[in-house]
């Protein structure tokens, strides 16, 4: 068993489904020559033509993947930072999520957008955002936010395979940071699952990406104090696993949502009103939001970064201040 | 001169054979004949709304006779009635489209009139975001070109869309590839009620070509004959790696934005005078006739058969089964096989 990082956990499965599959072909920035981040790294020698940069233009290369994905190919684009897919939006809220809808099937788009997101990285405004509300809002396009290398390697692999468009999100303070054994071959899975990472009975975590991380970190920090945590991994935003979600809200009843992206709409609010509809009766609780202020964007300076991201002290007096209910 | 297409002769004058001719003119008398009715039943107030072609005729039938159905594909616009008619789209699927029925092939109800799609013909599905089809037309090219399948892929859009991003991204990516698209502008000299004045500082949407690196022609958008040989020098040359072309027929819109749209308000009649002298059918009807390419009494009677076909099309489209209501859930995914 080899230890994986994130983004070898990327790189490979690109690798992979580029050798199993012809049709699988890379576009975006920079990317023949390994990507900002290196996650193509190696990928334009080894699969010559089908590694290809393209103009600094985010809106052509979700749309040239949409003709290309029609076509009958299977592109996997790169948006350099997710921050920058905005101009891309239109291509994908008003084009790739209605192909299938709008033609009944008739036509379909198997895409995949990745795009480095997420703070912590000291990257200000534009190099840090959370863009999963925006685009899982959108019926029709898949939104997957993986925090694991395992999972990284499954659900790509499973997004690559997907016949609708995709877009994976990689939380990019954790492409080196977060490490983890990892067998051969992928895991089969499908997307739209989430799981539970910990099971404890006190108080339920919900979160993704670095959250995710900060959360389970929490939690190991809470159970030497006696409160055990559930913690849900979401794994997908769109579809979302509202049954796995309502349990784990259900067996605590007491819940803590946990995100990076800012309070006002961010997804936990989906997640919230989730829990309230489903799993109302079972609540001991009010359902608490731990998330970033309502600000524009997240600081640049480290002091207010920090003061932007919910961290693992954060969460634990949440969590403990929920037990105490 | 022999026609490489049919192995016949052509009619003196022309690029194509009198078969060919007949059948161009066939394809815009059928458009027009599609359009009326449609406006027709939105006055009866069984079509909701008609956004229509009329006087672009020539400009569609003419590029669309230069590709080959089947074989190439075509990302049109809203008013590419007969481009989609020339690509297999039968008069009766029109006016299930017009109507919103449950078996029109382009959505199925889905979408608004005249938003066209339908992947057998190799037609791309469309939306009202006008421009975004353009970038459909180069990754699709690209996806022949990785393939190493040889087509022309044929993109459809107003000088108004010009003005967006996706039409300048396109540009620059198909001719960064060489890939062979043709961006086709159906110069109509309005967006709604803007003029090109207003919509560029250039006068040709065709000088733009230049700016990336691509070839660029302006053709008479009211000629049929004239922008058939436009379009297929073009699609000869771009199908064996010549490049994208960007090519601009200057036409005019003879009825108004869309059903919704009062033109009175800001185009004037004068001009529209001017232009209706000019209607592309009138004008190849007079071509048909002077250059014997046909007689009085032939093209009376292909006008005859068209009116029928499109009554008919109309009568049955009427009585064909409205989608269910919870229709409306299907197919926001795609099931994997
Ligand atoms: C992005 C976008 N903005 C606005 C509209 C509304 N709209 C529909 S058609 C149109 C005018 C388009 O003009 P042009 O491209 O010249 O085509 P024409 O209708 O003249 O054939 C506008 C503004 C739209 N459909 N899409």
């Amino acid at each position: 068993m080899a230890e994986m990082t994130v983004l070898e956990a990327v790189r490979t499965t690109l690798a992979e489904a580029m050798e199993r599959d012809d049709r699988v072909l890379i576009l975006g920035e920079d990317v023949e020559a390994g990507g900002v981040f290196r996650a193509t790294d190696g990928l334009a020698g080894r699969f010559p033509g089908r590694v290809i940069d393209t103009p600094l233009a985010e809106s052509s290369i979700i749309g040239v993947s949409i003709g290309l994905a029609h076509y009958g190919m299977r592109p996997v684009a790169e948006i350099q930072f997710a921050d920058f897919i905005h101009a891309g939006f239109d291509q994908l809220c008003s084009e790739a999520s209605r192909w299938c809808y709008r033609t009944c099937g008739d036509a379909w788009l198997p895409m995949v957008v990745r795009a480095p997101w997420g703070g912590g990285v000291h990257g200000g405004q534009h190099h840090s955002q959370s863009i999963e509300a925006f685009y899982g809002h959108i019926p029709g396009i898949k939104v997957v936010v993986p925090s694991f290398p395992a999972d990284y390697r499954s659900l790509l692999r499973a997004a690559i395979e997907d016949p609708n468009p995709v877009l994976f999100l990689e939380h990019k303070r954790t492409y080196r940071l977060i490490r983890q054994e990892v067998d051969g071959a992928p895991a089969e899975t499908r997307i739209g699952r989430s799981r539970i990472a910990r099971r404890g009975e006190d108080v339920t975590i919900i979160a993704w990406g670095l959250m995710l991380h900060e959360a389970l970190a929490a939690a190991e920090q809470l159970a030497a104090e006696g409160v055990e945590c559930t913690v849900v991994d979401l794994l997908s935003v769109q579809p979302l696993d509202r049954e796995t979600i309502c349990e784990a809200a259900k067996a605590t009843g007491k819940v803590l949502i946990v995100h990076e992206d800012t309070l006002t709409g961010g997804f936990g609010a989906e997640i919230a009103a989730t829990i309230a509809e489903e799993a109302f009766e079972y609540l001991d609780a009010p359902i608490r939001r731990l998330c970033g202020p309502d600000i524009p964007s997240m600081p640049y300076h480290p002091a207010m970064e920090h003061f932007f991201m919910p961290d693992r002290e954060r969460i634990a007096a949440a969590a403990r201040e929920l037990a105490a209910y | 001169m022999a026609n490489p297409e049919t192995g016949g002769g052509t009619h003196p004058g022309y690029p194509l054979t009198r078969e060919q001719l007949l059948e161009m003119y066939r394809f815009m008398v059928l458009a027009r004949r599609l359009d009326e009715r449609m406006m027709t039943l939105q006055r009866q107030g069984l079509a909701a709304f008609v956004i229509a072609g009329a006087g672009q005729e020539a400009a569609q039938v003419g590029a669309a006779m230069a590709l080959r159905p089947g074989i190439d594909h075509v990302a049109p616009y809203y008013r590419d009635l007969a481009v989609n008619l020339v690509f297999g789209m039968t008069a009766r699927e029109a006016m299930l489209n017009a109507l919103g029925k449950r078996d029109d092939p382009n959505s199925h109800g889905r979408q608004m009139p005249a938003h066209w799609g339908n992947r057998s013909r190799r037609i791309v599905t469309q939306s009202s975001v006008v421009a975004t089809q353009l970038l459909h037309a180069a990754g699709i090219a690209l996806g022949a070109r990785l393939r190493g399948e040889e087509l022309v892929v044929f993109a459809s859009c107003g000088e108004g869309s010009t003005s967006r991003g996706d039409f300048h991204e396109a540009l620059n990516f198909a001719s960064i590839h060489r890939l062979p698209v043709i961006f086709f502008v159906e110069n109509n000299g309005y967006a709604i009620s803007e003029r090109t004045e207003k919509e560029m500082a250039v006068e040709h949407v065709a000088d733009r070509a230049r700016g990336y690196g691509m070839h660029g022609a302006v053709v008479d958008g009211m000629d049929a004959v004239a922008v058939y040989q436009t379009v297929k020098a073009a699609a000869d040359q771009t199908r064996r790696g010549g490049g994208p072309h960007l090519i601009e027929a200057k036409c005019y819109r003879l009825w108004p934005h869309s059903s919704d749209d009062d033109d009175t308000r800001y185009r004037p009649r004068a001009e529209l005078e001017e232009w209706s002298k000019k209607d592309p059918i009138l004008v190849m009807r007079g071509r048909l006739l002077e250059d014997g390419a046909a007689t009085e009494a032939q093209l009376a009677e292909l006008e005859t058969s068209v009116q029928e076909e499109v009554r008919e099309a109309a009568q049955w489209a009427l009585q064909q089964p409205d989608p269910a209501p919870e229709d409306a859930l299907g197919f926001v995914f795609k099931e994997a096989d």
